[in-house]
């Protein structure tokens, strides 16, 4: 911020710098200079004093040079014209005795970023690499990068290129690594510097001789570098080995980062790596840099999607200091609900408990909402914690305890019951938008269950005049109307009301466009009104798929140690997830279900728009993906969502039950039962199949948790075939695996059902619905059989053939893992 | 590879700008200060910058704002570790790390950023080299103090207090070792952070030592051949001291160290970490305070706390003590009133983090401190008293270390010319004492 009189500083500045006196004074000139220094970094424009500074350059005291090239540095772009008499001043200092004024002139005469100078540059910088003191050969290097920066278009100098990858031999470490940074800029176009097997070695040998920051440098480049056997790959991860569990956090980053890359094909290494660094990171979590102890949990939060269980057993690490920051404090909840096992779970809720009452409310909001995550496993504790809550009567935390509770019941719907008795009275501690959204919702679709809710909704319905917030009265027009579905008696009368306000006085074409939808819907009758309204309770997907998926290594590794993981909202493990509940879980969804569609939760809108254009782009990479196909190739998309699977696989299960199970076929639709001898199948984690399958490309959407009888798991894939025309070039199976465990049971139905049409348009899915016929067939099978049952459409004997042993292989590798 | 470096003060003063590549222009200050201040409440280290494509990452330290703009492929880990590199860079040579110290030194960190960074990248961070590029001398500002003059008693004898350094002795620029007539100093501080949560029943629920050994050498020709041995044994002799995890500097030499437990190192000028441990769960000693709370509502229904506060040390140490307790985070709290067992004690309420907080200057190893708080909280209902706590203690343990690590020998060899003096210094710093009511 300039001062008031910047004008009177310079014109003083410029007076005592042109006073003979103080020139011939050493140590009043060079005062005089520091001042300039000052005003310049306080953000006075003191470029007028260009010439006065100039004349101040040619001096033996070292200090005033370096004060002089400062200023000199910062307004030389300026001045062109008068920068040429630095020149000359500079070029004699390259030829000093003292190798320190050398390097010194150097470094400020390429700093000058001016390419009128770059003729007069290149010759010193020539001889500066061959200079005798280190420090001239660390600047002469760097220099050339400058160089070329400053003129871009310029060709490519061999002989420098050359010179600098011979330079990399050289005995000083730094020169060597700024011989990579120079190398890499200026061939940026042919891709950097290139590292062939003798480079690597050799910069290999030479990173114990490096500090910190020049082995970050060298593992940087090195991840370019591809071994070309497996021995020496293994020589050098056991070389690296050391620097993986460093105590410079850089260096381990770095180190694992050129692990993951170097063995992105073997992945039970780098599963191994991970472990390794398990030590370091909890190191660099404990730091008494805040800063470095964020990132630290940012990088543990990409880790735990590959490997939830690795840091399970310190998950007392991350119990938040109360003098902690929010930010870290927020992180640290986030990887605690990931941590969570029956073995601490009391411990970890104890602790989220204690942060619920924390004085910043986002980390209160944050814990709560922790809280209702881990309530997807272990909800009986969770409830009783967030309804103790209620108890406070906080307006943040009520709100809160509502959003969490909407959320929880979507994904579990048993808890609904000690929801809806928690409800009761805590609409007057509700002040804040998402939260009185959150109750009007939990109203509207557990209305009957919750005595009060009429008188509740009346409250809203008196007060919607008064009302600013669109999205509450939208929710309030939904809940009303479902809750007269229910209770027709007690609401008729309020209903009415509240639809002639909205349609009538509200001034928002959005809530005035809905008031007079349901308007016409109650028109229609109450059995349309039924079917369109009453949507899902709960997420569909069977509500047991509690973890997220493991994902595979590769899908993280290229964002490890970049800033990427460090940004907000980057994370989708985020636990203060803030929209609708019914998209916490899903897939990109087709929207072609009507029902679905009109469920006029609000909230929903967003999320819903933006998953059509999620789903654009899956479309288009699809499209990519299916024009190199082999003749069988399963693909992940168009996902599925649940909502869609089941009502795809319940079709099929209503037809197939009226035609008493019997083998049926008919041309487009299939429909298989097999049995696969994998005794162990049911006792392997959820995690374990889930990543088996995604490497195959079958997704799976819904488990029950392991060793529970009957066990199941839903999937889906689609196959590709490119080969030939008179088949359908794509076909969609759906699966399920069932594990009954009772012995001498007859488990092995296989019913195969089929429908011609294709499966490429949204409209052509909801023909799915006049599907025509399947095939049944029985065998006898012993227990230990997992029954698998499939659904192919359109009919594609072939590639259903190629699918199943594709799915019997995984099964049987796994079986075969667990045992 | 860092585009721009540049040093704020928390009110957004300019203190220090160096642009290394000329990317982009000096508007980014201005930027950056309106994104940070625009943040609510702490602020994560990576702001982000839309226009361009350029990143801040910052940390703060000594009160400033440390930042550096980067793209958006560069390593967190590298930057902020280098930022906080830096800081202690400038803390080596200025002595201290305060808006005041940066400005009245801008040339010498304008020196110093000059030779640690070249084009964006880092080139050496090692004091030991940079010393033979660093021209400038510090300026520093040691306001006279009494504190210099305490040591002399009365009539100039020796009080028993120079046998102790002053806190302040290790606070001073390492350049100065020059003109000070080669006295030749090292200190070595053994400062451990505990985190420590006890529960509502008194029992331990998470404890965790984090330790570290840092040494800070004045040496006036100390130029990597001079090698210090540290010894370090647990109070009990013979029995080993137990850590979870150590790591060592590069530099130190452990050729002796699983026989006898001797560190040797060649230590460069400035501040370096010598060596770093941590303990988790099971500490050699019980945790040094116990409290004993009764909580309960009276007839005119205010609050009161009788708090009993224990303290396990041995007798002879004493400490500085703040004990903040967060009073029913959830109901605003109206008035305090209060009894504390001894006058030089103090207790305030805070309003905006609804926490009484409660000061006491010495509290002597072996005894018990007491206080009654009567609080006015309306609408206090059962509910929320449930809900009084955490108690947060925050201090300063000296002369004890919790893992019970303790250095035995501090050799200097060879025998340096001169006097040269060694000074050994035992903190434990609560980073998190929690106690749940």
């Amino acid at each position: 911020m300039p001062y008031l009189g910047s004008e009177d500083m310079v014109k003083e500045l410029r007076r005592a710098l042109s006073n003979p006196n103080v020139q011939s004074d050493q140590l009043r000139y060079r005062n005089t200079i520091l001042k300039v220094i000052r005003a310049m970094s306080q953000g006075v424009d003191v470029s007028g004093l260009f010439s006065e500074i100039v004349k101040a350059c040619a001096t033996v005291d070292i200090v005033q040079k370096k004060l002089v090239y400062v200023f000199l540095c910062s307004y030389a772009a300026l001045n062109p014209e008068l920068s040429l008499l630095v020149i000359n001043t500079l070029r004699k200092d390259c030829q000093d005795p003292n190798p320190m004024v050398r390097s010194l002139a150097l470094r400020n005469m390429t700093n000058l970023r001016l390419s009128s100078l770059v003729e007069y540059v290149e010759q010193p910088l020539t001889a500066g690499l061959r200079d005798r003191a280190a420090c001239v050969r660390r600047v002469a290097v760097l220099g050339w990068a400058k160089l070329h920066n400053l003129q871009p278009n310029s060709e490519i100098d061999a002989t420098v290129v050359n010179e600098l990858y011979s330079l990399l031999r050289d005995p000083d470490p730094v020169v060597m690594v700024n011989c990579l940074r120079a190398l890499e800029e200026i061939l940026k176009e042919e891709g950097g510097v290139a590292i062939n097997k003798p480079i690597a070695h050799h910069l290999l040998n030479r990173l114990k001789e490096c500090d910190v920051w020049g082995q970050c440098e060298v593992l940087r480049i090195l991840e370019r570098y591809r071994p070309q056997s497996d021995d020496e790959l293994f020589d050098i991860l056991s070389l690296l080995d050391t620097s993986l569990v460093s105590q410079h956090p850089p260096v381990m980053a770095a180190t694992l980062s050129l692990f993951l890359s170097l063995c992105s094909a073997l992945p039970a290494v780098s599963l191994s790596a991970l472990e390794r660094v398990r030590a370091p990171l909890l190191a660099a979590c404990g730091s008494t840099s805040r800063e470095l102890r964020f990132t630290a949990l940012c990088h543990i939060q990409l880790l735990l999607r590959s490997v939830p269980g690795l840091m399970g057993a310190h998950y007392k690490r991350f119990f938040c200091g109360y003098a902690e920051p929010a930010y870290i404090k927020q992180r640290k909840m986030q990887v605690l609900v990931e941590l969570v096992n029956d073995e601490n779970v009391a411990m970890l809720l104890d602790e989220l408990k204690g942060y619920c009452t924390d004085v910043n409310t986002d980390t209160a909001q944050a814990a709560i909402s922790a809280i209702g995550r881990i309530g997807r496993s272990y909800s009986d504790q969770c409830l009783q914690i967030l309804t103790g809550l209620l108890g406070l009567k906080q307006e943040h935390i009520t709100s809160a305890v509502v959003q969490t509770m909407r959320d929880l019941v979507w994904v579990c719907p048993q808890c609904s019951d000690t929801v809806c008795l928690a409800l009761e009275g805590c609409e007057e501690n509700l002040q804040d938008t998402q939260g009185r959204q959150a109750l009007l919702w939990l109203l509207g679709v557990y209305g009957e269950r919750i005595s009060s809710a009429p008188y509740v909704l009346e409250v809203f319905i008196d007060g919607v005049r008064s009302e600013t917030s669109l999205e509450v009265k939208m929710e309030l027009l939904t809940a009303t109307l479902r809750l007269f579905l229910c209770r027709p008696a007690e609401t008729q009368d309020m209903l009415g009301r509240l639809l002639h306000y909205c349609i009538e006085e509200e001034t928002d074409m959005c809530v005035r466009d809905q008031a007079l939808l349901y308007y016409h819907l109650l028109h229609c009758g109450i059995e349309e009104t039924r079917k369109v309204l009453q949507g899902r309770r709960s997420d569909p997907s069977l509500g047991v798929l509690i973890g997220r998926p493991v994902e595979p290594i590769s899908q993280w590794a290229h964002s490890f140690n970049t800033l990427e993981p460090l940004r907000q909202g980057t994370v989708t493990t985020d636990s203060s997830n803030k929209g609708s509940p019914e998209h916490v879980t899903s897939d990109p969804k087709p929207n072609s279900d009507l029902s679905d569609d009109l469920k006029p939760c609000q909230i929903e809108t967003v999320q819903t728009a933006s998953d059509s254009a999620s789903l654009c782009t899956e479309y288009s990479t699809d499209a990519l993906s299916s024009s190199a196909v082999a003749p069988l190739s399963l693909s992940l998309s168009p996902a599925l969502s649940p909502e869609e699977f089941e009502r795809l696989w319940l079709q099929r299960q209503s037809l197939h039950a009226e035609q008493g199970g019997e083998e049926k076929e008919d041309g487009d639709y299939l429909c298989t039962e097999e049995c696969v001898q994998c005794p162990t199948i049911p006792h392997c984690s959820p995690q374990n199949l889930q990543a088996a399958l995604q490497l195959v490309n079958i997704q799976t959407l819904a488990f029950t948790p392991p060793h529970t009888l009957p066990w199941r798991v839903y999937l889906y894939t689609h196959t590709h075939s490119s080969c030939s025309a008179s088949k359908p070039p794509s076909t969609l199976i759906l699966g399920e695996l069932l594990y009954t465990g009772e012995p001498k049971e007859d488990c092995s139905k296989m019913v195969m059902e089929g429908s011609h049409e294709q499966l490429t348009t949204e409209g052509e899915e909801a023909a799915v619905d006049r599907l025509r016929g399947r095939e049944s067939a029985r065998q006898q099978s012993q227990t230990e059989d997992v029954k698998v049952t499939l659904k192919q459409q359109p009919r594609d004997d072939k590639a259903l053939k190629g699918f199943l042993s594709v799915l019997t292989t995984v099964l049987h590798t796994l079986s075969t893992e667990t045992t | 590879m860092i585009s721009q470096i540049f040093i704020l003060s928390s009110k957004g003063d300019h203190l220090i700008y160096k642009d290394f590549r000329g990317e982009a222009g000096s508007d980014v200050v201005s930027i950056f200060y309106e994104k940070v201040m625009t943040l609510t409440g702490d602020q994560p280290p990576v702001v982000m910058v839309t226009h361009k494509d350029l990143q801040f990452i910052h940390v703060r330290q000594g009160g400033l704002y440390w930042v550096a703009t980067t793209t958006a492929d560069s390593s967190p880990f590298t930057i902020i570790e280098f930022l906080n590199r830096l800081a202690a860079l400038v803390k080596d040579y200025c002595g201290s790390l305060s808006e005041k110290m940066v400005q009245m030194n801008f040339a010498l960190i304008y020196e110093l950023l000059d030779e640690v960074v070249d084009y964006g990248y880092i080139q050496t961070t090692s004091s030991d080299v940079l010393k033979n590029f660093i021209q400038t001398e510090a300026v520093s500002s040691r306001p006279f103090s009494l504190f210099d003059i305490s040591n002399v008693g009365l009539f100039g004898a020796e009080t028993q207090q120079s046998i102790v350094a002053p806190s302040s002795a290790a606070t001073r620029p390492i350049q100065s070792s020059r003109e000070q007539g080669g006295k030749s100093e090292i200190f070595v501080d053994v400062i451990e952070r505990m985190t420590i949560v006890i529960g509502s029943n008194g029992m331990l629920m998470k404890a965790d030592v984090e330790g570290e050994i840092t040494v800070k050498c004045y040496m006036p020709n100390c130029t990597g051949n001079g090698i210090f041995w540290v010894v370090f044994l647990s109070s009990g002799y013979g029995a080993a001291v137990r850590v979870d995890e150590c790591s060592f500097h590069q530099a130190v030499r452990l050729d002796e160290f699983d026989s006898h437990r001797i560190l040797r190192l060649c230590p460069s000028q400035g501040e370096q970490t010598v060596m770093q441990y941590q303990l988790s769960d099971d500490l050699p000693s019980a945790p040094p305070f116990r409290l004993f709370p009764t909580i309960e509502r009276d007839s005119g229904g205010r609050l009161l706390m009788y708090l009993k506060l224990r303290c396990d040390l041995p007798p002879k140490s004493c400490l500085l003590l703040k004990c903040v307790m967060y009073v029913t985070p959830v109901a605003s709290v109206f008035s305090l009133s209060q009894e504390l067992s001894s006058p030089d004690q103090s207790a305030e309420l805070k309003p905006q983090s609804r926490a009484v907080v409660w000061k006491v200057p010495r509290f002597t190893g072996g005894t018990q401190l007491s206080a009654l708080f009567k609080l006015d909280v309306p609408g206090l209902s059962s509910a929320s008293m449930q809900e009084v706590g955490p108690v947060g203690l925050s201090f300063e343990l000296p002369k004890y270390t919790a893992t019970g690590l303790q250095i035995r020998f501090l050799r200097l060899s060879p025998v340096q010319p001169g006097p040269s003096q060694r000074w050994v210094r035992y903190v434990t710093h609560s980073d998190s004492y929690t106690i749940r009511i």
